[in-house]
């Protein structure tokens, strides 16, 4: 199955590299047309001010927002997840706007205090998560039909909203695939 | 149990920028400027290297309220720059809240023998490199990220292509030896043999490699990405050409699309005089910044 990645900035290789060791057909998405067949998204770590910027640059916005309607699945890390929130703390203006979630940038600090941790994600399963934050975000609120799947020290930093996933941190940076199995298995119709 | 300054979280911000340009600014306008265009991080600094070329003497750390500036101004990452060897100048940034620390052949070096043991910052550096074995020494001294040093504040790309050609090619023959043959290699490079295994089983290095020095239009950065370089740092190629804005944009747009040439054709119409650059030959030894660092 094809998996796009968008890949304007950011560990896009990382996320496809990860998709096609569990036997997806991993797309890189850089303009509109790259978007043709693919069967769900990714939305990488990077920076979400660029990423934000880009997709209205190269008119993504648009028809991404038009396929996740119709029920394509996303999966958002770090910055996806805040391109992917409904409301952006201090910013007027959302991106995709996709998920019922307020998200609040950077809110653990700047590069000196991100860290790694382990994580408890019942949802993949028992073992802990090893979860790497990079200047992340997390979610302050959540509308009604949105599922937390774990947080960290009170706050939530993995959500689910119907075939919406996204994380406050980065799995494509670990040797752990379980949330992008799990990701496989809400485009697959598994979950 | 939360750990912070380890290798996965300072290398991982560095592949958070990949794919993206990381631009020298001044103050907070140009750093708004920088964001506006779509730069991934900006480089906070007093003079760009053009500028210190020009100026001579002794180039240092930068003025703290300009890098706080900076800082406030913008929601991207904020890099900045201190003295090869300068220990304190490294401690001071990192105390400032700086997100990655250059320690960068463009100030003048304040250690003529040994760089900075990195490793024992919780904030990350990157380091400028000419070739796979210097590429090597910085990463042993816990760099998370690398760049060519191509010739600073000069606009002219061509020391940046010599060096990421050599490293390219340095990293493809590793690549293709037998394990018989590393320890020599590694003899050979100036280079740990941990991280000479490494990339022979990478086939790349274990960091993210951006291209830096003389890049000055849209096409150079285009051509670095297509060289094989993760992403682009533009000094004064800038903020030192007609038009800041324009350039920006174009650049930004070069490095992600960079093999749409159509693109980059329309992006190269009508953007102004780039900075004037400098013919290398025309240079005087003591006048070269890639030579330094050890």
């Amino acid at each position: 199955m094809k998996i796009g990645v968008l890949a304007l900035q950011g560990a896009f290789h990382e996320h496809a590299r990860m998709l096609g060791d569990l036997g997806a057909e991993p797309v890189l998405v850089k303009l509109p047309h790259h978007l043709e067949g693919i069967e769900g998204l990714v939305i990488p770590g990077g920076e979400s001010t660029t990423i934000g910027k880009l997709l209205r640059e190269y008119e993504l916005m648009v028809p991404i927002r038009q396929m996740a309607q119709d029920g394509m699945p996303v999966f958002g890390t770090c910055a996806g997840m805040i391109v992917m929130a409904a409301r952006i703390q201090g910013e007027p203006e959302p991106h995709l706007a996709l998920m019922d979630v307020t998200v609040n940038r950077n809110s653990f600090g700047r590069q000196r205090e991100s860290f790694e941790t382990d994580l408890d994600i019942p949802e993949i399963g028992e073992k802990p998560f090893r979860a790497v934050f990079i200047r992340a975000p997390h979610i302050e609120s959540v509308g009604e039909g949105v599922k937390t799947l774990a947080t960290y020290e009170g706050r939530i930093v993995a959500v689910r909203e119907g075939k919406f996933i996204a994380t406050s941190f980065h799995p494509e940076l670990t040797a752990d695939d379980r949330l992008h199995a799990y990701f496989l298995d809400i485009v697959a119709g598994k979950r | 149990m939360a750990l912070t300054g380890t290798d996965v979280v300072k290398r991982g911000m560095a592949q958070m920028q990949k794919g993206g340009v990381i631009m020298d600014v001044v103050s907070a306008e140009q750093a708004k400027i920088a964001e506006a265009a779509g730069a991934v991080a900006v480089m906070a600094l007093e003079r760009v290297p053009s500028d210190i070329r020009a100026a001579g003497g002794v180039a240092r750390m930068a003025d703290p309220t300009i890098i706080e500036e900076v800082m406030k101004a913008v929601s991207i990452p904020v890099m900045a720059k201190c003295r090869i060897g300068h220990i304190v100048e490294a401690r001071v940034l990192e105390a400032l809240g700086v997100d990655y620390i250059d320690e960068s052949e463009v100030l003048t070096p304040a250690d003529d023998k040994f760089h900075i043991n990195k490793k024992a910052f919780t904030v990350p550096f990157v380091c400028g490199a000419r070739d796979l074995g210097e590429a090597l020494r910085r990463i042993a001294e816990g760099a998370s990220m690398i760049r060519t040093k191509g010739e600073p504040g000069t606009g002219n790309i061509v020391e940046a292509v010599k060096h990421q050609r050599l490293m390219q090619a340095q990293i493809r023959k590793i690549q293709n030896m037998s394990e018989d043959e590393l320890v020599a290699e590694a003899k050979n490079l100036g280079a740990p043999y941990e991280l000479v295994l490494e990339v022979h089983k990478l086939g790349r290095l274990p960091v993210v490699n951006f291209a830096a020095g003389g890049i000055a239009t849209p096409a150079d950065a285009a051509l670095m990405m297509e060289l094989g370089s993760d992403g682009v740092f533009v000094g004064s190629g800038i903020f030192k050409s007609e038009n800041p804005e324009k350039f920006a944009r174009a650049i930004v747009q070069a490095t992600t699309h960079y093999q749409d040439y159509e693109l980059i054709a329309h992006l190269s119409k009508g953007l102004g005089t780039p900075m004037k650059g400098i013919d290398l030959n025309t240079l005087r030894d003591e006048e070269r910044m890639a030579v330094r660092g050890w």
